[in-house]
């Protein structure tokens, strides 16, 4: 969600019972535009917590002019001091899948490899590298992979110039309200993945300047999100029961949307068995 | 001179360099091939598109009207979004015949039934001064949503207000004694808010006659089929030796997991739906699946092992693993009410019964914080029986000695009577996940030590949270309604295949014996009608014998 209307958002964001203190709320005010002003971000976004078992890590994102370039992430414990998160690499991705349980809360803690190959064990000893991951490694994995699997905007927020960057869109009003009910109108803001696996038929009726990312209509598993209006029906909100705790909120007709996640940062991988 | 060669009409240097007039020359230029190039410029202005017929004059005309009609701030930087707008008021009529029906929109319901929430209905307004007012069973649910949010837990302001206010509904609806906001578990379609309610004692006893109808129905069922199976004893097929397991029993309303009674809504303004009580059969079920709500309470709940019941059952049962495994209290809000002579005669059952403690002294937030033995649960936990008193249901099977079979008589000497830990045992005790203790605890804030409330995680079930601030304390619910497993969720596999009867000899296949097994039979068996026969053939010789000596 974005830092100027953090506030309101997080009124909107509420409905499954996680939000920030009146403290953090009062910090992050502030934080957060130092944070611009430190790293030259043109936007800052609070991306969310994700809550370890001794402690909890508050996330931010900053956005450069390219709102579609790679995001800059930092972490902070206690809303006040800032760290900078390295980029997500595949490799950092990969190891950190094989990871479960809670985050600790530590960012310095270190993870020992319990089920691991043979062949990757060796494949690390020659390396020179033992298998531990630390805990920011982790942190930084699963930020990016929430970030692919469920970060959603709605269609026609941003668009895409011919020059290839994404801006946002000045003249985006809000999605009407048929339209917030249904998946195909929020897309995933990331790399499009699907995009070029639709027919030509399909890609016809698309607009290329805002219709530049996936829908959530071909989600797997489908029905791995819930829409519901919330408020008397004035806010439409979306949780992801993939990675449980993201929630994405938009007032139809408005430009307020954003997503936040409050969460434990694991992924629910019983999600075929449950719905 | 400076060539670009020659200038087409539209770019900037069309015109100016005309051999003999450069851009820097002063004379008078020419005022007939000037106005000649004014005429070229407008007629090109003038041409109409070939896509959309408008012509570029006229549309910068219409845009620098606009512009200085409204005069935007920093016109320059949203020109384009002006150009725009001009292009598109071209197809908006200005008068149109048809009239749009006001949109009746369904948010305009909704709004309509939590405005109905902050009306005072007719009779309400004396009645509440004559009562006294610290006697109400409501609840102050904004006091608790202020603690709460001290640790950034709890629902935007608005939704809790409406909460209150449903739940002051519910309170003039029925009789109830004491009443709490228990949480709010998501759903796919839509979430529940859930209150739990204790009613006036001698309140409830409509449910309890609805339950012995069906059962004597079922009842009368069993004689019949007695009957049928009576008359056709002579060509049955084997009977299956199967007995099922006994069904348990659940606990009364009132005692046990069934202490409190709880309702339902979807949203608040909705009419509340009170829950059935919980049986142990759904409890045990409950523990072995994993399902999302759906929002409905009457969805079926399509599982294995099999559920018994729908999604209002399935409910019931989270609920009261939840309250049971997350309802604590700091120690000495409530102790076990003083009787005489009480201790022995438990027998293992516990206590259930507590009460407050009217000397309670409130620890401090940081003692409060630091170990969580200063934290008690109490809520009488679950056994894995499904109830919270334990109940052998073999006793009166032991009075039926003709049905019993061998294997039951194994049985009662297996089923030993289950223990839990005894209420208002410290949260010191409760075993943590893999190496996650079961509970974080955390002041709700660091700067302001004074005024912090001692705050509570629950991590087996995450969303279960509990603050205590003084006096002060409370439970809450707000998640998916799961409990924390590190592993994945495993389904139950089905069970092997039953044995269709029993083997025996009579029906145990043999092999066929070998041709040389069955010529040394029908030798053996040649040899003794030989044998036979000789005797008989002696006796005949004999006779023979004794005729001829005549």
């Amino acid at each position: 969600m974005e830092a100027a209307t953090l506030s309101a958002a997080l009124e909107l964001a509420a409905g499954g019972g996680a939000g920030l203190s009146p403290e953090k709320r009062a910090v992050l005010g502030a934080s957060l535009l130092l944070l611009q002003r430190d790293y030259r971000f043109e936007r800052v976004w609070f991306w969310g917590c994700i809550r370890g078992v001794r402690g909890a890590y508050y996330i931010a994102e900053g956005l450069g002019p390219d709102r579609a370039a790679p995001r800059s992430r930092l972490y902070s414990l206690n809303c006040v001091e800032w760290s900078l998160l390295p980029p997500a690499t595949e490799e950092m991705v990969a190891q950190a899948e094989q990871l479960k349980g809670r985050f600790q809360g530590d960012p310095s803690f270190e993870y020992e490899y319990t089920e691991i190959n043979a062949e990757d064990a060796e494949r690390l000893f020659e390396d020179g590298k033992e298998p531990m991951i630390k805990e920011e490694a982790r942190l930084v994995a699963t930020i990016e992979q929430i970030d692919r699997a469920v970060g959603i905007i709605p269609r026609g927020a941003f668009v895409k110039t011919p020059l290839g960057s994404v801006h946002e869109n000045r003249n985006f009003e809000g999605l009407s309200l048929m339209e917030a009910k249904k998946l195909s109108s929020y897309f995933h803001f990331t790399e499009p993945v699907n995009l070029k696996n639709k027919t030509l038929l399909e890609k016809a009726d698309l607009d290329p300047s805002t219709d530049f990312l996936d829908s959530l209509e071909h989600d797997i598993p489908q029905g791995s999100w819930t829409v519901q209006l919330e408020k008397g029906g004035t806010v439409v909100v979306l949780r992801s029961l993939l990675w449980l705790g993201l929630t994405f909120y938009h007032v139809p007709m408005t430009k307020q949307y954003g997503y936040v996640y409050f969460g434990t940062g694991e992924k629910n991988f019983d999600l075929p068995f449950m719905l | 001179e400076r060539g670009h060669g020659p200038y087409q009409p539209h770019e900037p240097g069309y015109g100016l360099y005309k051999p003999g007039h450069g851009p820097y020359d002063d004379q008078i230029p020419d005022p007939k091939s000037r106005m000649l190039a004014i005429q070229n410029a407008k007629a090109y202005l003038l041409k109409s598109s070939t896509t959309s017929g408008l012509n570029l004059y006229d549309h910068l005309a219409n845009m620098l009207t606009k512009i200085l009609d409204e005069q935007p701030t920093n016109a320059v930087d949203v020109i384009e979004n002006i150009s725009k707008d001009v292009k598109w008021a071209q197809f908006q009529k200005k008068m149109d015949t048809l009239r749009d029906e006001h949109e009746i929109l369904p948010t305009f319901e909704a709004a309509e039934k939590r405005k109905a929430l902050f009306l005072k209905t007719n009779g309400e307004g004396d009645e509440e001064l004559e009562e006294d007012i610290g006697e109400t069973p409501l609840p102050n649910v904004m006091e608790t949503a202020f603690y709460f949010e001290q640790a950034g837990i709890g629902l935007s302001k608005d939704e809790s207000y409406h909460i209150f206010l449903a739940l002051k509904k519910l309170i003039t609806v029925q009789p109830i004694q004491t009443c709490r906001f228990w949480g709010k578990i998501l759903g796919l379609e839509m979430n529940y808010i859930i209150a739990e309610v204790q009613y006036h004692e001698g309140e409830e006893e409509e449910e309890t006659e609805e339950e012995e109808v069906i059962e004597e129905g079922g009842k009368r069922m069993g004689e019949v089929e007695d009957e049928d199976e009576e008359k056709e004893k002579e060509d049955e097929p084997p009977k299956s030796t199967y007995k099922p397991p006994p069904v348990i029993p659940k606990e009364e309303n009132g005692t046990g997991a069934n202490k409190y009674v709880y309702f339902v809504c979807n949203e608040p303004g909705k009419p509340w739906v009170k829950l059935p009580p919980v049986t142990p059969a759904q409890i045990v079920c409950a523990r072995k699946i994993k399902k999302f709500f759906t929002g409905r309470l009457d969805a079926p709940v399509v599982s294995f092992p099999p559920f018994p019941g729908n999604e209002a059952n399935y409910l019931r049962a989270q609920i009261a693993r939840i309250s049971a495994g997350t309802h604590i209290s700091p120690i000495g809000f409530y102790q076990f009410a003083e009787e005489e002579g009480d201790e022995e005669e438990e027998g293992g059952g516990g206590r259930d019964t507590y009460e407050e403690n009217p000397d309670f002294q409130p620890l401090s937030v940081v003692e409060m914080v630091d170990s969580l033995s200063t934290w008690v649960h109490h809520v009488q936990s679950i056994l894995k029986q499904g109830r919270c008193v334990w109940l052998n249901p073999f006793q009166k099977s032991e009075e039926e000695e003709e049905d019993e079979e061998e294997e039951k008589a194994e049985e009662p000497d297996e089923l030993q009577q289950e223990i839990g830990p005894p209420l208002l045992t410290p949260l010191s005790e409760d075993e943590g996940i893999q190496n996650i203790p079961a509970w974080t605890a955390q002041p709700s804030t660091n700067l302001i030590p004074q005024y912090a409330v001692a705050i509570l995680q629950s991590n087996r079930w995450p969303g279960a949270y509990a603050f205590a601030s003084g006096k002060k304390f409370d439970n809450i619910y707000f998640g998916w309604g799961h409990k924390y497993s590190p592993e994945n969720h495993a389904p139950a596999l089905p069970p092997p295949v039953q044995a269709e009867y029993p083997s025996g000899p009579d029906i145990t296949e043999t092999r066929d014996p070998t041709l040389e097994e069955e010529l040394a039979l029908k030798a053996a068996r040649e040899e003794a009608l030989a044998a036979a026969e000789e005797e008989d053939e002696e006796e005949d010789v004999e006779d023979d014998d004794e005729e001829d000596d005549d």
